[in-house]
């Protein structure tokens, strides 16, 4: 993964209620009961995040964790009280009207929950509705729109009004919009918490399929935490405003930073998450029945080796690192470790 | 006993008490004390208010000055504003053009035929909605033609498409403003809230005086009556559009403008086309009231016809006008409901067959019409009249029910309005007020206890309170009537939906019905008195019983009523101890709506001889003077707001209680 941070937010508060600022700025680091002697509510405390290049960040929490304002605060939807985003090294927060609405024709894009599209616009429409805002010629960006309404699957249904569709369609719309100005930055608010489930899993591989090949850096908002380990590469956990862990999702699991993050992954279906070489141990014997990669989740190689009679070789970069036993993919599997 | 005896109770019946006994002596206390102010309010305390204002309007009129241009030029400037389209209009859909004036006047073109105008409303119909509406509008318009009010149906049409643009447009950017600006909703909101209760004729009376009698005055008044509920829905409609369609607009990259207009204000666009139509209706209502300062049109012909007790014309003009209600209430609802479509391809003529279709037909009834006059002006001896036969009905159903009417009259105004009225009017003016402030106090906490004392002072201290108990009176009698008909309709309409279908289509034909309507069947068989004014109002006001009740039961959750039949309840159990509770803060707000309602009938009934405030802006309004109707019509006002914030209150209380 290519390292270079895209977005940066430093020290980012925002809090609710009367003389937020003033507050602040005589109170550096409120603790929580501090804020609601003043009568405010934090609903993103202290927040530090650094967002690489071409990464899935999730942040995940509960309702009411803050992790809706908190991508609001990045997409600057919402006015922090206090901090600092840095875009491509740039802050901002110290932009103008004008500059932000620059950086969001041109870089940024976003998928809501609800959809939000509207209602009296086609599909064809909507998607090319960023375009339209920026006075995009007619032809040019209904072509534009074309494309993307044919990338998220819906030819065919280019004339439809956003009523005419099932759930799962409009949030396809949804997606074709904020991706028809090519954004470097892709913010998804909880995109498929209001499907069904089936629908959700559908919506899940497709996303994963659009991304393989668009490669975008996206920020995703969940509160589902199988989602969080399907899509994330690196997840941020979110309770009451405060950021309590960022990781990926395997150290999440191993790991827990607090009892919280603890108490939240421990019905998680730990064979999705835990890699090969988070098992390996130095090698025992000299038989082997065969080789794993390294960053192998046990549920895609816990067959073959549960049911093979000697260890497996952990391989990472063409090195042996250890080996893989039957034992410990069962403690895994039935939920021991 | 001691369980029964609750704080609460002991108060109400405690007021009660006090204010039936001073009621009831107050005549004897004053001659025992000889205190003539326990009854009568002093003249030497009363306020000049009314001499002030209308000190103030001769000033704004004869010498205000704006340092580049008078008022009297302002107003002015504005009248020619409004003429010149309004004139427009009239040529074309009736006077026809022309050049030149008096004897050498010289045609240009003649006006629109009828044929004409009935295809266009044909046009409208079949392009708002369908086939079946595009009949019944194009029926509304030729029973116009066929019965003889052609001529009137087209000057209060003409008056209605002038002031609904203004009103719309104009209600759209105030509401866009005031959803904007924060400081400026503020401003608007009280004034929205006066606007909507003081009676029209008490603006009626500042606007003559500003522009004079005719037609320009009557559509100033059109739309300032009409625009506030255009106001209040631009905003309400902004406001609830998703949070979320907006940040999605914000992400687009729109600018503040481009949110507005191509995000906020489309989204909203179903919405807001319920309040064109609110405006639609307003307008027509008021066009016809305002007949009474010069607009003509429909309204005249029925204020004429009553005032000559021609009862056949009153009942056709009065008819013409619910055609007209229905026709273009039906047609802006279709345009309120009609979902986008997209535009079939093909050339100019195919892609708007309408358009096309209607221009056609215009160009060829104005070179047919120059051939054939029956084409351009419906004949006059192809007109029905129905006015015969509605004085014959009238005079039979006088002859034959005359005593059956008189009966029902007497009874109900010996044993419940006269009773009623002299409760009300023996109340000392003192007592009024103290009681007010208590009961409000009570309900709404102190401050609306202020609010209401200081408001009923400023009556009293007017020198109104007789007239306002008589109000009080009437009013609290009409509602009374009105609810203990509503609710068991609207109960009726909830439980059996084949019943609700009909009733509450009765109910939305009745609403759009202009006020003044009304009035006509009433003063026909009951003649004029607070009888049939109180049945005037009564009808007016009881659709949002209905309306409310029904709507108040059928929101009842399903689990709700589920939970009880499984506790064994029998459907009339169901109905007491389930879902009229549960219902009460919908009936409340129902209520106040028949409060509202009743009030602004009120106002309109004093045409037929009422002595209450209605009277007072009324005889402001035929003397024209601008201070009586001002302080009138703040009066009325005052006992609006007072009786809203007291019912509202009760409202909240009771969702407060059922965790609504």
């Amino acid at each position: 993964m290519n390292q270079s941070v895209i977005l940066e937010c430093r020290d980012v508060w925002k809090l609710y209620g009367p003389n937020a600022e003033t507050f602040l700025n005589n109170t550096p680091a409120p603790k929580k009961g501090d804020l609601g002697r003043a009568g405010l509510i934090g609903a993103v405390r202290a927040a530090n995040v650094q967002i690489f290049k071409g990464e899935i960040f999730v942040i995940m929490g509960l309702s009411g964790s803050g992790k809706s304002t908190l991508v609001r605060c990045l997409s600057r939807l919402v006015e922090p009280t206090a901090g600092e985003i840095h875009f491509e090294g740039e802050n901002l927060l110290n932009m103008s009207d004008k500059e932000l609405i620059q950086i969001r024709r041109s870089k940024m894009g976003m998928v809501f929950q609800q959809f939000a599209l509207l209602p009296h616009l086609t599909v064809l429409e909507n998607a090319a509705f960023p375009l339209d805002v920026q006075g995009v010629p007619k032809a040019e960006r209904l072509a534009r729109a074309q494309e993307v309404v044919e990338l998220v699957g819906l030819k065919g249904r280019e004339g439809y009004y956003p009523r005419e569709l099932s759930g799962g369609q409009q949030q396809r719309v949804g997606i074709a919009r904020s991706l028809a100005v090519e954004p470097d930055l892709w913010f998804l608010d909880e995109p498929f918490s209001a499907l069904d489930p089936l629908i959700r899993r559908e919506m899940q591989d497709e996303f994963i399929r659009l991304q393989n090949m668009l490669h975008k850096t996206i920020i995703f908002i969940t509160h589902d935490f199988d989602e969080a380990i399907r899509l994330a590469d690196r997840i941020a956990v979110m309770k009451d405003g405060a950021i309590q862990q960022v990781a990926k999702p395997e150290e999440l699991v191993l790991n827990p930073a607090t009892d919280y993050v603890a108490e939240f992954t421990r019905h998680v279906n730990r064979a999705k998450v835990i890699t090969a070489a988070a098992l390996a141990e130095p090698l025992s014997g000299d038989s082997f029945s065969g080789t794993v990669p390294a960053n192998a989740t046990i549920e895609t190689i816990g067959d073959r080796v549960e049911a093979a009679e000697h260890p497996f070789h952990v391989e990472q970069d063409g090195k042996v690192i250890g080996q893989i036993t039957r034992s410990a993919v069962i403690d895994v599997l039935v939920g021991r470790r | 006993m001691g369980r029964w005896l609750t704080s609460g109770r002991v108060f109400w019946l405690g007021l009660f008490a006090v204010t039936w006994l001073l009621s009831q002596y107050s005549f004897q206390l004053y001659k025992a004390l000889d205190a003539r102010w326990i009854i009568r309010y002093p003249k030497k305390w009363q306020l000049p208010l009314e001499d002030s204002i209308s000190a103030f309007l001769n000033w704004l009129v004869e010498t205000a000055n704006f340092y580049f241009f008078t008022f009297r030029e302002l107003t002015r400037a504005i009248a020619a504003l409004l003429e010149a389209p309004y004139q427009f209009l009239r040529n074309l859909l009736i006077e026809g053009f022309t050049t030149g004036y008096g004897d050498s006047a010289v045609q240009l073109a003649p006006s629109l035929g009828w044929v004409a105008v009935v295809v266009c409303a044909i046009a409208i119909g079949h392009y708002a909605r369908n086939w079946a509406l595009a009949a019944l509008v194009g029926a509304c318009f030729l029973y116009l033609a066929i019965f003889g009010q052609w001529h009137s149906a087209m000057i209060t049409l003409a008056s209605v498409l002038i002031a609904v643009p203004i009103g719309a447009v104009g209600g759209l950017f105030l509401g866009i403003a005031a959803y904007r600006v924060p400081w400026f909703n503020r401003l608007l909101q009280p004034v929205l809230d006066l606007m909507q209760t003081v009676p029209v004729f008490a603006y009626l009376v500042p606007i003559l005086i500003l522009f004079g009698f005719g037609p320009v005055a009557a559509l100033v008044a059109t739309v300032v009556y009409a625009m506030p509920p255009m106001v209040r829905i631009t905003i309400l409609s902004l406001r609830s559009v998703p949070e979320e369609i907006q940040e999605a607009g914000r992400m687009a990259g729109c600018t503040r403008r481009q949110i507005m207009w191509k995000v906020l204000v489309p989204s909203a666009t179903p919405s807001l086309m319920v309040g064109v139509n609110q405006v639609i209706m307003l307008s027509l209502n008021m066009v016809i009231i305002a007949s009474m300062i010069g607009a003509g049109g429909l309204g005249f012909d029925v204020l004429a016809s009553l005032r000559r007790l021609d009862i056949g014309a009153g009942i056709e003009a009065g008819l013409a006008i619910v055609v007209m209600a229905i026709a273009l209430d039906r047609a802006s609802q279709a345009f309120a409901e009609r979902s986008q479509r997209s535009l079939p391809d093909g050339n100019l003529l195919q892609r708007h067959p309408w358009s096309s279709t209607v221009l056609l037909v215009i160009l060829a009834n104005l070179v047919l019409g120059h051939f054939i006059p029956a084409l351009q002006t419906y004949p006059d001896a192809m007109t029905l009249t129905t006015g015969p036969f509605w004085s014959d009905a009238m005079e039979w159903i006088n002859v034959n029910f005359f005593d059956t009417f008189e009966a029902v009259k007497v009874v109900v105004l010996q044993g419940l309005l006269l009773p009623v009225k002299k409760f009300f009017s023996g109340i000392p003016w003192a007592w009024g007020i103290i009681a007010t402030g208590l009961i409000s106090w009570r309900i709404g906490g102190w401050k609306l206890g202020v609010m209401a004392a200081l408001m009923m002072a400023f009556i009293a201290a007017s020198g109104l309170w007789g007239k306002a108990m008589v109000t009080i009176y009437l009013c609290g009698v009409s509602v009374l009537i009105a609810t203990v008909i509503g609710i068991p309709l609207g109960i009726w309409a909830a439980e059996k939906p084949a019943a609700g279908r009909v009733i509450l289509g009765l109910m939305d034909t009745l609403q759009t019905l202009p006020s003044f309507v009304y009035l006509i069947p009433v003063v026909m068989l009951f003649r004029v008195g607070d009888f049939s004014a109180m049945i005037a109002v009564v009808l007016y006001a009881l659709a949002p019983a209905v309306r409310y009740a029904a709507h108040g039961l059928r929101d009842v959750p399903e689990q709700m009523i589920e939970a009880g039949v499984m506790s064994g309840c029998t459907k009339r159990q169901l109905l007491w101890r389930v879902k009229l509770p549960l219902a009460t803060p919908q009936l409340l707000l129902g209520l106040n709506q028949t409060i509202m309602l009743a009030i602004s009938m009120l106002v309109i009934t004093a045409l037929v001889g009422t002595r209450d405030l209605g009277q007072e802006v009324y005889i402001a309004l035929t003397k024209a003077n601008a201070g009586q109707g001002i302080v009138a019509g703040l009066s009325v006002a005052f006992i609006a707001i007072v009786a809203d914030r007291i019912v509202n209150a009760l409202a909240e209380g009771q969702r407060r209680r059922l965790g609504l």
